[in-house]
């Protein structure tokens, strides 16, 4: 086991070099320079600040040196300053955010998790039958929906015509003025709706690759002799089938990760999310080339640790792995 | 020379049987055709989606304007089946390039194995680590949104699934006898991987083809309501929701009808997609 | 476990059913209390915004939000009053030499900082040299790299010289003064005041969370009184749509409403009751600018014909409807510089074509497209992306100028590409773009003929000898009737030439809660009394 996970984590060093490697060639691919940062139709500020940008940023030198130091100052974490106007180092801004972004996609794993598990065993368990033919259907059309669309009609829905939930930011105006758990309650309130939004795609997803896992799982001949001993179906489906077919799910999940950070760029800019996703967003739109190298390699890192985590759950409930 | 073995698990006439029995199937077949139609009909219905005419502004759905117009006074039908038209394109030219570029890798890493497989593949658990719509995004907003090269960046970022699929098939075809066969007589690669590997390994392809189409979709009406993706005038489900965006609470016919076209597309070619999944996978046959 | 799953959910639906904010505590609803008369002091105004500030300190940032936000925290010397005239602000009085070459600010005394520290010409003196620090990246610094000379002869006197006549330069003072004893020695970039603003303004400080709201308070010391409202915050919605359902939903107290809100989303009668909208020019205006160097434009009769083919009134009802004029020069109607008498192209289709015919392009073919020697009448607009009104206005031209023959198309760009590679480097054929209009209306920067390289503003090549010496002469004398003339003629002759086609000046739409009263529409808008705004006892909403 231990060796399993030292192997993993050895792999990831090869692994960010790539990633760092691939977000350098993107940003460089893209026509003209960084220090184009000429947002404003301001003739001032041009000819002397770009000049000294260059060299403040180095790119007067050749590509691979500039890589190379690059790499250097990503090692010590540093990403660099950003480009917008307010000059903070871009380490500082992604960190504000990205606890609000982890938190959406924690919660929504959570949701998808709670949700399409049982209706994938059910419908394994009742296939073809209404149960299973209603939510086939269900979990289709959300697998077709796209996610700014549903936002927009919950928002009308529920934050407008019915005023249920609120339909931007995650806080009120007087959090502040709230106790510890009222505070918790608004946060979560205001965070209801983003969740949704951003987990029902995969929860049609993981509902029928739950249901087709276990599916396959009870087809197999050791749930044949489970039945054959005389357990009890609650006992067959819940401690033999459900343990194997979760399995691949747990992997699938983290491989799921990228999608929910990729789509948090649309919901936390239709609901004024502080997150990384709308961060990403501004920051592109500007130009500003370190959030922009930043945020991709820390997305991508990101991604790697739910990785590993997926497969260290896995080979926690694999004893083939575990005990390997 | 001896003849290739197709030796696939379901024949082809019974792939057509499975996938006709198949309600669903059917159903995602019809709605995909259905579009094909909408694309095509486009020019002859209605008035044109660029007349604009301000006093016919934002007009709920009646009987001159089935769907109702827009904030500029044009036909959201005929803006919707010309929608149909875009989406078609990008759905199936970005599929393609992900297609090619899927095969391409994923035949080489399945057929040559050790060296090569270990690069491609670390290259694509790489690409997978990035959530692709952050590359999209980064990508296009620097070169300039226009359809071409939306295309071209989806394509580019949705080809690891079909890598990793056809490496499998190939994977596990490679030993096969009638491989073995046809090196001995001394077929070179290339041949082999065309003539012999590649034709039974589309099966799962043409699967992923399908759903890669409607997911395809999706991305480009996101990047379209964004406003990174197709442009104004050309309608475009996406851009058309932006509208929708603007009047939420009161013209919602123009957030509802373009939303639900791209639904029963996706839809439709995913019904379609794992009808043919179905059809191909004899293991659910009983 | 579906069920149980779901009845949690419910529960928690239900749960939450009460708003956000700490309720009214102890000021009395309805009738119950005595009415109070006149302005009191009290609640917190929220206000929209777009875009999150990126700057607190006035000489580093350029965008809107920064310097909405600044402006309630600095006090420049000078201002301009609700009727655009100019008043002391943090100057009592001033006086200008004979010769229009220096200025003494008088300037008051008894002003604190926002820390207590007093205000002193010495601030002034020292927010003068980091304007014209080159190690400032400032966009700000031309108008004060003209002055000769600059002092501090005592804490309350500020003196400076110019070389030559400035027009702008008393206005130029209406920028925000710094504070010397926080910011002297720190490399500016570097310095806190960026994130946690120190002023002399009607309001202070308190909190800036990124992405979310800068909180302002009203300051006790202000110099003009305290302020009614307490609390001024504003609020970061990104998104337009999502911020007026916000407005709608009571979450906030004040926006900018787009036409289409404003004009059919906000008639309904709870609308009107809790809200009141407001209305007047705006202080821009939109165009369609020629690439005077682009064989097609050279030729006036060409631009003089599209001005006959579009139809400006229809643009206003189409994108703003109705709620904008029609512009016809680089000034807002109803300000001084703006010459109502210039000459007009009324909406003339068959006039365009004959000019048309007379530059040489008529349809010899018979292909529906106007061409000459061989080339078809086409040309693509390009203009940026973000902008819905923009777009919609090249969509109505484009079927305009079909209809007369002549193909136009159109791109949409985004904003750091656009100016990169289209506008900076003279690279398009015609482009849909706007300016705000300041209210001095030295317009030196966009047409002089020097200001044509690459990156500059008159990015359309314009050049006029007799225009140049109109802008050269108007910026150098301070009277006004002298300025009313140069600029009355220099509209004359754009009018007449045509270099932009002068679109639209849009009206500001601001729409606030009912509960605050005090507001005035004047030239100058609304917020120019911002600081006597109140809210009536028993309506007040947010208690502190």
């Amino acid at each position: 086991m231990l060796r399993y996970l030292s192997r993993r984590l050895l792999m990831m060093f090869p692994m960010m070099l790539g990633i760092t490697l691939i977000s350098f060639v993107v940003i460089h691919l893209a026509p003209g320079e960084p220090t184009d940062l000429q947002t404003q139709l301001n003739p001032e500020t041009s000819v002397e600040l770009k000049e000294r940008l260059r060299s403040q940023y180095g790119l007067d030198k050749p590509l691979l040196v500039q890589y190379g130091d690059w790499l250097w100052r990503l090692v010590q974490l540093d990403f660099g300053r950003s480009f917008s106007q307010d000059h903070r180092p871009v380490g500082e801004k992604v960190l504000e955010r990205l606890p609000i972004t982890i938190g959406i996609n924690v919660l929504s794993i959570a949701l998808i998790l709670l949700v399409s598990v049982p209706i994938g065993i059910l419908s394994a368990t009742r296939q073809n039958s209404w149960f299973d033919r209603f939510t086939t259907v269900f979990v289709f059309i959300g697998f077709a929906t796209p996610s700014f669309w549903l936002a927009l009609l919950l928002m009308d829905a529920l934050g407008v015509r019915m005023a249920l939930l609120p339909i931007s930011g995650i806080k009120s105006m007087g959090h502040e003025y709230l106790g510890p758990v009222e505070q918790l309650w608004d946060v979560l309130r205001h965070l209801i709706l983003p969740v949704f939004v951003s987990a029902f795609g995969g929860l049609a997803g993981f509902s029928r690759y739950m249901r087709s896992n276990m599916l396959e799982v009870i087809r197999q001949d050791y749930i044949l002799t489970a039945r054959a001993k005389g357990l009890s179906e609650g006992a067959v489906v819940y401690s033999h089938a459900l343990r194997n077919a979760l399995l691949p799910v747990i992997t699938i999940l983290g491989l799921s990760v990228p999608a929910l950070i990729g789509g948090s760029v649309i919901f936390e800019t239709i609901f004024a999310i502080p997150g990384m996703g709308k961060l990403f967003y501004d920051g592109v739109m500007m130009r500003d080339y370190p959030l922009i190298m930043g945020v991709l390699v820390i997305g991508a890192f990101l991604t790697l640790v739910g990785n590993l985590l997926a497969d260290l759950g896995y080979a926690l409930a694999d004893p083939r792995i575990r005990n390997a | 020379m001896p003849e290739t073995s197709t030796a696939q698990p379901v024949s082809t006439r019974g792939f057509w049987r499975a996938l006709k029995g198949n309600s669903m199937a059917m159903a995602g077949a019809c709605i995909v055709a259905l579009m094909f139609l909408m694309a095509g009909l486009a020019p002859f219905v209605g008035p044109s989606p660029e007349f604009i005419d301000v006093s016919l502004r934002l007009m709920p759905p009646g009987a001159a304007h089935w769907l109702g117009t827009d904030d500029l006074g044009r036909d959201v039908l005929a803006r919707i089946l010309y929608g149909a038209r875009i989406s078609l394109l990008v759905g199936f030219v970005a599929v393609g390039i992900a297609t090619l570029i899927g095969i391409l890798f994923g035949a080489l890493a399945g057929y040559y194995g050790k060296a090569v497989d270990a690069v491609i593949m670390r290259f694509v658990d790489i690409m997978l680590c990035f959530p692709s719509f952050f590359l999209i995004l980064a990508v296009i907003a620097f070169l300039e949104p226009s359809i071409w090269n939306i295309m071209i960046i989806i394509g580019l970022t949705g080809w690891m699934g079909v890598a990793r699929l056809v490496r499998a098939e190939f994977l596990s075809l490679r030993e096969r006898e009638f491989v073995q066969a046809a090196r001995s007589l001394g077929a070179s690669d290339a041949r082999i991987i065309f003539r012999h590997l590649l034709p039974n390994a589309l099966s799962p392809v043409l699967v992923s083809a399908t759903l890669g189409v409607g997911g395809a979709i999706l991305t480009e009406s996101a990047l379209s309501f964004l406003g990174i993706g197709v442009q104004p005038p050309t309608p475009s489900w996406g851009n058309m929701l932006i509208a929708g965006k603007q009047t939420l609470g009161e013209a919602w016919w123009l957030s509802v009808f373009p939303g639900l076209a791209i639904l029963v597309t996706v839809l439709g070619y995913n019904l379609l997609g794992e009808g043919i999944r179905d059809a191909l996978d004899p293991r659910l046959k009983e | 476990m579906m069920r149980c799953v779901l009845i949690v959910l419910m529960f928690l639906l239900l749960l939450g059913c009460q708003k956000g904010e700490a309720p009214d505590s102890g000021a009395g609803k309805a009738s119950g209390k005595a009415e109070a008369q006149g302005p009191v002091k009290g609640d917190t105004l929220i206000m929209g915004s777009i875009g999150d500030a990126s700057n607190l300190l006035p000489v580093l940032a350029s965008d809107a939000s920064s310097s909405d936000i600044s402006g309630l925290v600095y006090n420049g010397l000078v201002r301009y009053d609700k009727d655009l005239r100019f008043e002391g602000d943090l100057a009592e009085s001033w006086e200008i030499s004979e010769d229009n070459l220096t200025f003494t600010f008088h300037l008051r005394k008894g002003v604190k900082w926002h820390d207590g520290a007093p205000f002193t010409s010495a601030d002034v003196l020292f927010t003068y040299e980091l304007l014209i620090d080159p190690e400032t990246p400032t966009a700000y610094a031309d108008r004060y790299l003209q002055v000769a000379a600059a002092s501090a002869p005592d804490p309350y006197t500020f003196v400076v010289r110019y070389d030559k006549p400035l027009a702008s330069a008393l206005i130029s003072w209406g920028f925000s003064i710094h504070p010397k004893h926080l910011l002297e020695g720190v490399e500016i970039t570097r310095s806190p005041l960026s994130r946690s603003p120190v002023g002399t303004g009607p309001y202070r400080f308190v909190e800036w969370l990124p992405g979310e709201k800068v909180v302002l308070e009203s300051n006790p010391e202000y110099y003009e009184g305290q302020p009614n409202i307490k609390r001024i915050v504003y609020r970061v919605i990104p998104d337009e749509s999502t911020m007026f359902l916000e407005l709608k939903a009571g979450g906030l107290d004040y926006m900018g409403l787009s036409p289409l809100q404003y004009a059919r989303m906000t008639d309904s009668e709870s609308f009107k009751e809790r809200f009141n909208k407001y209305r007047f020019a705006a202080f821009a205006y939109t165009y369609l600018g020629y690439n005077l160097r682009h064989p097609l434009f050279k030729d006036k009769r060409v631009r003089q014909a599209l001005a006959h083919a579009i139809n400006k009134q229809e643009i206003i009802d189409g994108v703003l409807l109705g709620l904008g004029q029609v512009a016809t020069g680089p000034y807002k109607p109803g300000t001084w510089p703006h010459n109502p008498d210039v000459k007009r192209y009324e909406f003339d289709p068959e006039k365009a074509k004959k000019l048309l015919a007379e530059a040489g392009w008529t349809d010899s073919d018979g292909d529906g497209l106007l061409d000459k020697d061989g080339k078809k009448f086409t040309f693509t607009i390009v203009t940026n992306q973000g902008n819905d009104q923009r777009t919609k206005t090249g969509e109505i031209l484009q079927r305009r100028l079909r209809d007369l023959g002549i193909e136009v198309k159109l791109r949409v760009i985004e904003w750091a590409s656009f100016l990169k590679e289209f506008i900076n480097p003279g690279n398009f054929e015609a482009t849909i773009l706007g300016w705000t209009v300041p209210i001095d209306p030295d317009a030196y920067n966009v047409w002089h003929s020097s200001k044509t390289g690459p990156g500059e503003l008159n990015f359309i090549g314009f050049s006029d000898p007799e225009v140049d010496e109109l802008l050269e002469k108007g910026r150098r004398t301070l009277d006004i009737e002298e300025r009313r003339a140069y600029y009355h003629r220099f509209q004359e002759i754009l009018a007449e030439e045509q270099p932009y086609n002068f679109l639209y000046v849009p009206e500001a739409l601001p729409v606030v809660a009912g509960r605050f009263k005090g507001i005035e529409v004047a030239p100058a808008g609304i917020m120019h009394n911002l600081i006597d705004w109140y809210v009536p006892l028993d309506e007040q909403k947010y208690a502190r």
